[in-house]
């Protein structure tokens, strides 16, 4: 029979166990768990850039819903267990569930250890250690003072710098005289607090905190110990971890400074096991990831009847803020019997030093130039006798044996059982054996088979290195996602980037996100302008030099440099009025073609460029604006005659799609954007093969959306039906915002859905009612801005240079 | 017996052409497309783009290139060769910028400019 194991805690360490667990053997338990955080798994290491804006939570979650449903492990969200009974062999969550048990496993984790000072139970006084004091510290963020941060260790500083980021003043503040002093020498100590400062983070060693200081409840500031005042509207206490082992001890199992494990991970009772940072192993208790792997590898292995066992781990460490580059691994103490080996490079900012015992490495402390890190580390837990390389040792592997520079063929020089992911304990053979067997070729496949470089990330550079090896030309990481060589950014990450770090301008934007190039090029330019006017609404003045020429001038250029010019019919309707000025303007400037377009449109076609405003003049003249079949952005609204005339129709789809129409015009999007009206279901208007098609039936409107009828032919999925026009008009809106808002520039919303998914885009509009109007606010405020008919503008004087030469001279200009 | 001679003509302002941006002038039926760089270079080619004559003046102007609208090949402003991996190249002309004028160096003949 299928043994029952339940896990308390839903941490890296279990979620890493299970994987391994399922590995070995899918069908040995029927597991439950208990998870006090009323979510799914995610990488805790990945909190920084969360924090940061780097990431969001999405970015960061390692199991989702649908994996514990694959996988059938029952997942209790938010359940938090209150009682042990080992007697019983049950558990007792706070709301009463009671779960039996063959075996269970603890892994409560760690609790942030919270110095009690007078005044640190009042509002704002937060700790850094899960989504919930992520999103606590970035509401605090939003009202931008001063952020005090006691303790200047790893999390410390990567929560200082995360709320810079975010915008806010940042004071840290550190017992010690240097800060990480437990990873870091004091020389490596200062370059850090040099390169801390310089992100404009405010650092204050040998302090002592005495007091914080409240007013109505909340935070106001903090007191020294010298006296000093600071004014704080929130206080984040990084000073340590208490592995969290209250449960273990009520339950009568031996617990020391944590719950003490064997080297099977097993606790004094047999049917209990223990991992991750709430345990206490050989006397030591872990905080960083790569050793709790290791104990999720090892428990999965003894739960299945393996013999695995656990003997303790060295462990290297990764500072996590953009810009600083920083590993240290091991003891580097000074005593004795050690020697050292040092490089400085002031005017680089680069400090190496290595911590030597009898000609071995005992530890690596690397700032600024970090890239052989992952080799001092591997020669020092495999205890290597260095004395052949040791005058040359410290300028890294590539200076071993000759070997150039290069850092494809230091990667190819690794030895096979090389470490490259220290998160996950990965090395070289895995990786490599991994892409010729399974035929990855991406990045993400390389994540998701080997785990390599899927924790913190910062071997990415590595294992990219290595997949070039491997696969050789065929492997292309820039081909993958960036926008344009200019950047390796995707569009995702440019997107999000603009949002978070607020940048408002093309050069606000090349400058922060490190353009490669000075102004762009003819990919990223356009792109960069879509996104800022369509994030910055009212505030970002559109850039006429980075859009391509069609929307520069209003019009459509032509194979001979002459262009295109459609008014707009509003919904296809027109009138003998119209068709009389359209036919004067063709005769007036001699226009050769004048066309039917597919959207229900006329269009005049080989207008000369300097003829473009007396055209544009005369049709203003007549009532025309601009039809914008040149934009990324709103097209035409296709229509059938509906209830007015046919004895079809159920709805008045003409005049519904000509409401549509004078509500939307003017509003850009990623691609062009065609919609249409059909008043029932015969759909003569061919809404379903349109970017958004509403067909008519008598109890409404059925709203349809990504059909695609050009490049790639596509039926529309329906996105769900309204009853009331301005019900559908809302629907419609909504799902233009959103596109707004996600779309890649250039990307169809076909693409678009296929990329986020149909459903998921149905429940964001369908299902969350004020997300929906919310959408449809923003579409309307970004309106305000945007519906100005460019013909009239140009033809009012708005950048007339742009139709006139310069200079015309011929032979009369000779001598 | 001036048959070649290199004639300076006066044709604008720097501040006529937008930065980033072009305006083109016209020489009988030579259109010459003038450039202004993000740092307020000004360069002159022939309006053609060597791929299939699209008009270089209707690009976008990025980094000493400018991509042709109709095809977006990409032609260097200071050479008129072709970037990348496409080959070709566009009739450029010299530029002396004198304080905020532009003057556009063309060969004169007796039978006009060239």
């Amino acid at each position: 029979m299928t043994q029952k194991l339940v896990i308390i805690g839903n941490g890296m360490a279990p979620g890493r166990m299970l994987e391994h667990l399922f590995e070995e053997d899918a069908t040995a338990y029927d597991v439950t768990i208990f998870n006090a955080e009323p979510r799914v798994n995610y990488n805790r290491l990945m909190l920084s850039p969360v924090l940061s804006g780097e990431k969001t939570y999405e970015d960061i979650i390692t199991h989702d819903d649908a994996w514990y449903e694959a996988n059938n492990v029952t997942l209790l969200k938010g359940a938090k267990i209150t009682e042990i009974d080992r007697n019983l062999k049950t558990v007792t969550s706070e709301a009463g569930v009671v779960a039996s048990y063959d075996k269970l496993v603890i892994a409560t984790g760690s609790n942030p250890f919270i110095i009690p000072l007078p005044g640190h139970d009042l509002d704002g006084v937060l700790v850094y250690r899960d989504l919930d004091d992520v999103g606590a510290m970035l509401t605090a963020a939003k009202s931008k003072g001063r952020a005090v941060v006691i303790g200047g260790g790893l999390l410390g500083l990567e929560a200082a710098a995360g709320l810079k980021a975010r915008g806010m003043d940042v004071t840290v503040l550190h017992l010690m005289p240097t800060l990480m002093e437990r990873q870091l020498d004091p020389a490596a100590g200062y370059l850090l607090e040099k390169a801390i400062k310089d992100k404009g983070i405010e650092v204050l060693t040998e302090v002592n905190s005495k007091e914080i200081l409240g007013k109505d409840g909340r935070v106001s500031g903090i007191t020294l110990d010298d006296g000093t005042v600071i004014d704080a509207s929130i206080v984040i206490m990084a000073v340590g971890i208490r592995p969290s082992f209250s449960l273990a001890k009520d339950a009568d199992i031996d617990c020391n400074r944590g719950i003490l494990v064997d080297d099977k991970m097993q606790t004094s009772d047999p049917d209990v096991y223990a991992l991750g940072e709430c345990v206490e192993h050989r006397g030591d208790c872990y905080g960083l990831v790569a050793p709790l792997y290791e104990m999720a590898k090892v428990l999965a292995n003894n739960l299945t009847g393996g013999n695995a066992e656990f003997t303790g781990s060295v462990t290297a460490t990764k500072l996590k803020v953009t810009g600083v580059d920083l590993y240290s691994a091991g003891d580097f103490a000074e005593a004795d019997d050690r020697e050292e080996i040092v490089l400085r490079d002031a005017a680089q900012g680069i400090y190496k030093r290595l911590v030597l015992k009898e000609n071995r490495i005992i530890g690596a402390v690397q700032y600024g130039e970090t890239t052989d890190g992952p080799w001092f580390f591997d020669l020092l837990k495999k205890g290597t006798d260095i004395s052949e390389m040791r005058d040359s040792l410290i300028f890294g592997q590539a200076y071993q044996g000759g070997a150039s520079l290069d850092p494809m063929q230091a990667v190819a020089a690794l030895p096979d059982d090389a470490e490259i992911c220290g998160c996950n304990g990965i090395c070289k053979s895995v990786i490599v054996t991994a892409i010729t067997d399974k035929k990855l070729n991406t990045l993400d496949e390389v994540r998701s088979h080997t785990k390599a470089s899927a924790s913190c990330g910062t071997c990415t550079g590595l294992v990219e290195q290595l997949m070039s090896v491997t696969l050789g030309d065929t492997y292309d990481p820039s081909k993958v996602a960036a926008v344009c060589p200019c950047t390796d950014l995707g569009h995702d990450d440019v997107r999000r980037l603009i949002q978070v770090k607020s940048l408002k301008s093309i050069p606000a934007v090349m400058q922060e996100l490190e353009w490669k190039t000075s102004c762009g090029c003819a990919k990223c330019r356009p792109a960069l302008n879509y996104y800022l006017v369509s994030d910055w609404p009212g505030e970002y003045e559109d850039d006429y030099q980075s859009r391509y020429i069609n929307e520069r001038v209003h019009a459509n250029i032509q194979k001979d440099g002459t262009y295109s010019v459609v008014p707009r019919m509003w919904g296809g309707m027109t009138s003998s009025d119209e068709l009389r000025a359209i036919a004067d303007v063709v005769d007036k400037f001699d226009i050769p073609a004048v066309k039917v377009t597919g959207g229900q449109r006329i269009d005049m076609l080989g207008v000369k460029k300097e003829d473009l405003l007396g055209v544009w003049s005369d049709l203003g003249d007549a009532g025309f604006v601009s039809g914008q079949a040149y934009a990324k952005g709103l097209r035409t609204v296709k229509t059938c005659v509906g209830s007015d005339w046919c004895r079809f129709g159920t709805q008045d789809s003409t005049g519904f799609g000509i409401r549509i129409e004078k509500f939307m015009w003017g509003s850009w999007t990623p691609a062009k954007l065609k919609l249409a009206v059909s008043g029932c279901p015969r759909n003569c208007s061919e809404a379903t093969c349109k970017d958004i098609g509403v067909i008519c039936v008598d109890s409404g409107y059925d709203i349809h959306f990504a059909g695609a009828a050009g490049l790639d032919i596509k039926g529309t999925e329906l996105l769900g039906h309204a009853s009331s026009e301005d019900e559908a008009l809302e629907y419609i809106v909504a799902l233009t915002q959103l596109y707004r808002e996600q779309g890649h520039y250039l990307e169809r919303i076909y693409k678009w859905a296929k990329r986020v998914g149909v459903d998921e885009i149905r429940s964001q509009i369908l299902d969350d009612d004020i997300g929906r109007k919310n959408l449809y606010q923003r579409f309307v405020y970004s309106q305000k801005f945007a519906q100005h008919d460019p013909w009239s503008e140009r033809v009012s004087g708005k950048d007339k240079h742009e139709f006139n030469p310069l200079a015309i001279f011929g032979q009369e200009a000779a001598e | 017996m001036n048959a070649f001679k290199k004639n300076w003509i006066k044709i604008g302002k720097l501040s006529d052409i937008p930065k980033r941006g072009s305006r083109c002038v016209k020489n009988g039926d030579l259109t010459i497309a003038l450039f202004r760089s993000a740092d307020d270079k000004v360069f002159a080619l022939e309006d053609k783009c060597p791929h299939k004559n699209g008009p270089l003046s209707q690009g976008i102007v990025h980094d000493g290139c400018v991509t042709c609208p109709l095809h977006n090949w990409v032609i260097s402003l200071e050479t008129g060769e072709v970037q990348g991996p496409d080959e070709g190249s566009t009739l450029s002309f010299p530029i002396k910028q004198d304080g905020d004028d532009i003057l556009l160096g063309l060969q004169t003949s007796s039978d006009g400019i060239k």
